[in-house]
């Protein structure tokens, strides 16, 4: 029962997602491209740099990697706390 | 390189999600469950950078450019922060494994799915 | 403990390793790279020692104490570079302009210069600082637990 179950679920799923890719803009050909085509050409005056890509990372979408940066300073803590070992020895009693 | 038949890129992003699908519908070993979760980033991550590619273009980046177009960068900067949240997710799930190894003993998850009191 | 040839190896292999991640983030305005790159190049070079070297051996060098201070000044200077543009705007690019790291380069493909890119290179120092403490101290704590296990019992 869970084995049928879980192939329709299966079949459903990539069903829809093999249909809705070849539905899609054609490979190598984007749609809208209004505001890259903004930042590629104004990244060198406005920010000053030769990589575009890190201009869009670290000063038109900063606030992004502001939370990316939180999120793995929470994870390095949430493992460091997990494994802690204990160190007095636990006597019998 | 003008045109590529059924967008072949996009296809292989989504049998990769359809591969983790199946390994996380029907497995239950737990390493291969984590192994499924990282699978599907990877299918993710790929479908990101393959849309925003444009045809016969370059690197954006201005330092000793060749000519022609340039790609869209913006998806490029959502797949590092994807990348970087999936490790850290990653990291917390192996923990997780750990502990629940040394407290039930076997790494089943149909063994570890009722909740004692 | 591997052996002995391997140990050497290691210790002299960790200096270009660390220079090569180094000049990866440094130049993350230039070149594709930053921050996040750099720093995971960094870490490899650490678990290259912690296989060499067993877990106990580098835990007498990689103290928690100096891992914590590194990964806080890495937030911290990552939130006052966000801070100090608040006259315009949250994370306003104030250095645009100033002698510090503040020329525009000319316009079209070109070769670049170092000074250039405003707030952006400081960012990747914080970011590539943070990195690195704290995914070598995951890597570090993951290691001791798996190997203390025959301590306790």
């Amino acid at each position: 029962m869970r084995r049928v179950t879980g192939l329709i679920v299966l079949l459903v799923l990539v069903a829809s997602l093999v249909s809705g890719v070849l539905l899609i803009h054609p490979f190598g050909d984007p749609d809208a491209s209004d505001m890259d085509d903004y930042i590629i050409e104004n990244a060198q005056e406005e920010t000053g740099n030769n990589n575009v890509v890190a201009s869009v990372v670290f000063d038109y979408r900063a606030l992004d990697t502001y939370g990316e940066a939180t999120i793995l300073f929470t994870a390095v803590t949430g493992v460091l706390l997990l494994l802690r070992t204990r160190k007095r020895r636990e006597e019998s009693s | 390189m003008e045109h590529i038949p059924l967008n072949f890129p996009f296809l292989a992003a989504a049998l990769l999600v359809g591969v983790s699908f199946y390994i996380i519908i029907f497995k239950r070993n737990l390493i291969k469950l984590i192994m499924g979760i990282a699978m599907l980033a990877s299918g993710v991550n790929l479908f990101l950078v393959a849309l925003g590619y444009r045809a016969g273009g370059g690197a954006p980046i201005y330092t000793d450019a060749p000519e022609g177009p340039m790609v869209l960068p913006v998806p490029q900067a959502l797949t590092l922060t994807s990348i970087v949240i999936n490790v850290a997710v990653l990291a917390l799930m192996l923990t997780m494994v750990i502990h629940i190894y040394r407290h039930t003993g076997s790494l089943d998850s149909e063994k570890s799915r009722k909740m004692k009191g | 403990m591997l052996s002995k040839i391997v140990r050497t190896v290691a210790n002299q292999l960790i200096l270009f390793i660390l220079i090569f991640g180094l000049y990866v983030i440094a130049h993350g305005h230039l070149t594709p790279g930053g921050g996040f790159q750099g720093g995971a190049v960094i870490v490899s070079g650490v678990v290259m020692l912690l296989v060499a070297f067993s877990s106990k051996e580098l835990k007498k060098s990689l103290r928690e104490r100096v891992l914590s201070i590194m990964e806080s000044t890495g937030a911290l200077i990552f939130s006052i570079l966000a801070f100090a543009g608040i006259g315009t705007a949250f994370f306003y690019n104030f250095l645009v302009g100033t002698p510090i790291f503040g020329r525009i380069p000319a316009p079209g493909p070109g070769p670049g210069d170092f000074w250039t890119g405003g707030v952006v290179p400081l960012m990747n120092l914080a970011v590539g600082l943070k990195v690195v403490a704290g995914l070598s101290a995951v890597v570090l704590a993951m290691a001791l637990f798996a190997s203390g296990e025959e301590i306790e019992e």
